[in-house]
């Protein structure tokens, strides 16, 4: 009954959304402020209807009830209450409706929270939030409806894939989800302005809280995703450079740029048309991203609820709805203003180089994701584009960019002053040089590639900190007036420092763990051990131990360091009864921001144990790089001067 | 962590040539580590996207046990890698060949950014300010409450 409630739901979210795009239209026409008004609130009701549809698919989760089709063939009863919450958005079916929910929420945000839009804008944002909500509730209603009963219900389920057993990839599709979905208020206020003939500071300023949002979304579902490849896949790896990595990456990049480019428009009225462009291209990307995901066109690891037959229908919306868009663009971008002058050297022209590179990363993980089916369809020869590529092509244009970035902010608008910024960025240098040269003195075996790296972040690191300083007048004038300034600073400000911070950060972990990463293995007798790096692996016992719907051998390792005890770890091999598969789990011991990491393999013939054990160095900052820069779009979020509506009051003002 | 923990827990492992399995290990451990730098560029062909360095199929298994023998017969990577290629097509590659078929891989990232640095230069050189900011547009920054970036 409740899934029935649930798909009646579903159907009724379909029609809302109908109603929003033809309300809100008529309303932008007629110029008819009740209609719009109607629009909106069609919004709303489309997103508490997805919200109770999703609600029925999560209880029939919860409660086991395999008459539900994608229950069965996703969920056990045996699996315990967070993974069958979890469940609702594991299977295909369910991560559509995630995408519906999220969709319509942001079509309930943009309606309810943009009152200071300007009227027709806000009609044609809502019209065209409605119309992709439209687009993909049909999909989900017509094409992958989760709530279909089965009608003769299996006694048990078929389970989920115990590799998605886990609490960081239990709680990595909502945020990863949010920041996809989030980019299609941006795509949606993009038509709206080109629609309107609208681009300007003003429009700048309401895109960017919105892009800001989804991009801390996808930074934190980004990272939590490469945590959870690190730890589960059992591989000491993070990041592989797979298709579906690489599916979620492109649109962080493409929303990295446009925040840098929303800025230029809104501080100096220039490079509007290529803001709209970004606009457009982040929810195109987040869709693109969807479809390969789902379509399974692409051989990936982390390649889960894969259907071809949906695909098809998948890379149509993506094209029709992207393809709408850039029409729109194409049309209507000559109109658009050309905006201010600006040097060679100064702020604009800092962001411009910003953005060249980072399109032109953008542009090599798309050819190094598709290049293989588009040589394939071409010519019938299969190639593979691995690591390797992006090593070579996607790392020097990045390391450019880092390079530049601790200047852009300290130059000024318009005309800068770059010996002026040598000057000021001097001190980074030295200490970027210093951090290298440590690096080089004190870590073996030596790497040239590694001890530039070091000092690539200790660069970074020392530039954020520099802009600070600069802005404080730090070591110039008195404490408190330093401490004044300080306290005064924009929260806008500080979310850039710590968004730059956070990627410094994230480089010194990366370079670190890939460069001076050890690694060691051996067949252990239980009472044997190992060694790695300057650390001592002793595997205690091996016991059999049962888990709700696995069975496992657990491992008891010690870790000591010249006889002294460090850590005590439990990995386990499990053996899931359900499907037969295996999956580790990794024993992780935490030194500092390194770690010990510990996989149990499987038993060997004389009772012996495959363990494989990695020491690597300051890991953890791989992650808490990203968790801080996902940190600092929030912070800058909650600046006053983002707030919706600030923009218009301003710009009236002027 | 500190340098000297660090130094210390890196001191002596200078080339530790570890392996992803004892009993496959090549007894010279210069050469199980080339055979290592190998594995990571070829792609395990019946799995999901993992090079035979990470795999545990049967098929990653034997590859790294060709791959070995040859090491250890002394064949050098680009002869194994022709080895390879020959047998399984460029496709067992992680790495794109460097041939006309993929001079549009290579070459576009870089053509991207250096065609958006000349458009850049291009358009600056045509339309160069010889002022800084003028007050109008000085005040306007500043009432937007200056120069915040994301």
């Amino acid at each position: 009954m409740i899934a029935e409630a649930g798909a009646f739901a579903l159907t009724l979210a379909l029609a809302l959304s109908i109603a929003q795009v033809a309300l809100s239209l008529t309303g932008r026409v007629r110029r008819s402020a009740p209609l719009a008004g109607a629009g909106e609130g069609a919004a709303l009701g489309a997103f508490l209807a997805v919200a109770v549809a999703f609600a029925a698919l999560m209880h029939a989760f919860v409660v086991s009830d395999f008459s539900v089709a994608n229950v069965a063939q996703n969920s056990h009863s045996a699996k315990p209450l967070l993974y069958r919450v979890a469940g609702t958005w594991g299977s295909h079916e369910g991560s559509m409706l995630l995408w519906c929910l999220a969709l319509t929420g942001f079509g309930a945000a943009v309606a309810g929270l943009g009152r200071d839009l300007p009227r027709g804008l806000r009609a044609m944002t809502v019209a065209t939030q409605g119309l992709l909500g439209a687009v993909f509730l049909a999909y989900t209603v017509f094409a992958s409806n989760p709530l279909a009963r089965l009608l003769t219900p299996p006694v048990e389920g078929r389970s989920l894939n115990p590799l998605l057993q886990d609490p960081a990839l239990a709680v990595h599709p909502p945020f990863l989800y949010a920041g996809y979905v989030g980019m299609s208020v941006v795509f949606s206020l993009a038509v709206a302005a080109l629609v309107e003939g609208r681009v300007d500071a003003a429009w700048s300023r309401w895109v960017r809280p919105w892009a800001l949002a989804a991009w801390s979304m996808l930074t934190v579902g980004i990272t939590l995703g490469a945590f959870w490849a690190y730890y589960e896949l059992g591989w000491g790896g993070w990041w592989f450079w797979d298709p579906v990595e690489n599916a979620s990456f492109m649109p962080w990049l493409v929303a990295t740029a446009l925040l840098h480019s929303a800025v230029v428009t809104e501080k100096r009225g220039a490079l509007t048309g290529w803001t709209v462009f970004l606009a457009l291209a982040a929810f195109s990307f987040s869709m693109l991203g969807a479809f390969l995901v789902r379509s399974g066109v692409l051989t990936s690891v982390h390649a889960f609820a894969v259907d071809p037959t949906r695909g098809v229908l998948l890379l149509i919306i993506l094209g029709v709805t992207a393809g709408l868009g850039f029409t729109l663009f194409a049309w209507r971008a000559p109109t658009l203003s050309r905006g201010g002058m600006f040097a060679p050297i100064s702020r604009e022209s800092a962001l411009v180089m910003n953005n060249i590179l980072l399109a032109a990363s953008t542009a090599t993980v798309l050819l190094g994701t598709l290049y293989p089916l588009i040589r394939e369809a071409m010519t019938g020869e299969a190639i593979s584009v691995g690591p390797p590529y992006f090593n070579l092509t996607f790392t020097p244009l990045m390391v450019a960019l880092l390079v530049l970035l601790p200047a852009g902010p300290l130059l000024a608008w318009k005309r800068g002053d770059a010996q002026g910024v040598v000057q000021r960025l001097w001190v980074a240098l030295l200490i970027a040089a210093g951090a290298g040269l440590l690096a080089l003195a004190l870590v073996d075996p030596k790497k040239v590639f590694g001890i530039l790296g070091v000092a690539l972040g200790g660069w970074l690191i020392s530039g954020a900190v520099t802009e600070i300083a600069e802005r404080t007048r730090a070591f110039r004038v008195p404490i408190a007036e330093t401490w004044r300034r300080l306290t005064g600073l924009p929260r806008g400000a500080w979310g850039m420092t710590f968004a730059h911070l956070g990627l410094g950060i994230f480089v010194l972990g990366a370079v670190f763990e890939t460069t001076w990463k050890i690694e060691a293995a051996e067949a252990l007798p239980v009472g044997g051990g190992l060694d790695v790096g300057a650390y001592h692996v002793s595997l205690d016992a091996v016991n059999p131990v049962a888990g709700p719907n696995y069975d496992a051998d657990r491992g008891r390792i010690a870790v000591t360091r010249d006889g002294r005890p460090i850590c005590k770890v439990e990995p386990e091999r499990r053996t899931y009864t359900t499907g037969g598969q295996t999956t580790s789990e990794v024993g992780l011991c935490y030194r500092g921001a390194s770690h010990i990491y510990l996989v149990l393999g499987e038993r060997r013939d004389g009772g012996t144990y495959l363990v494989r054990a990695y020491w690597n160095p300051w890991a953890s900052l791989i992650f808490l790089g990203p968790v801080i820069m996902g940190l600092g779009g929030l912070i800058s979020l909650s600046d006053r001067r983002l707030r919706l509506g600030v923009g218009r009051r301003k710009e009236r003002a002027a | 962590m500190r340098p000297r923990l660090l130094l210390a827990a890196l001191a002596g492992v200078a080339c530790l040539a570890a392996a992803s399995d004892p009993a496959e290990r090549l007894p010279d451990p210069a050469q199980e580590a080339r055979a290592r730098e190998i594995f990571r560029d070829v792609r395990c062909l019946v799995c999901q996207n993992e090079s035979i360095d990470d795999s545990e199929a049967d098929l990653a298994r034997d590859l790294r046990q060709i791959v070995r023998e040859q090491v250890k017969a002394g064949k050098d990577e680009a002869e194994i890698k022709r080895f390879l290629t020959d047998r399984y097509g460029e496709f067992v590659l992680l790495t794109p060949s460097f041939s006309v078929g993929n001079l549009a891989l290579w070459g576009v990232p870089f053509l991207v950014a250096i065609a958006g640095v000349t458009l850049l230069f291009v358009r600056l050189r045509n339309r160069t300010p010889d002022v800084e900011l003028t007050p109008l547009e000085a005040e306007r920054l500043r009432r937007l409450d200056d120069d915040e970036t994301p």
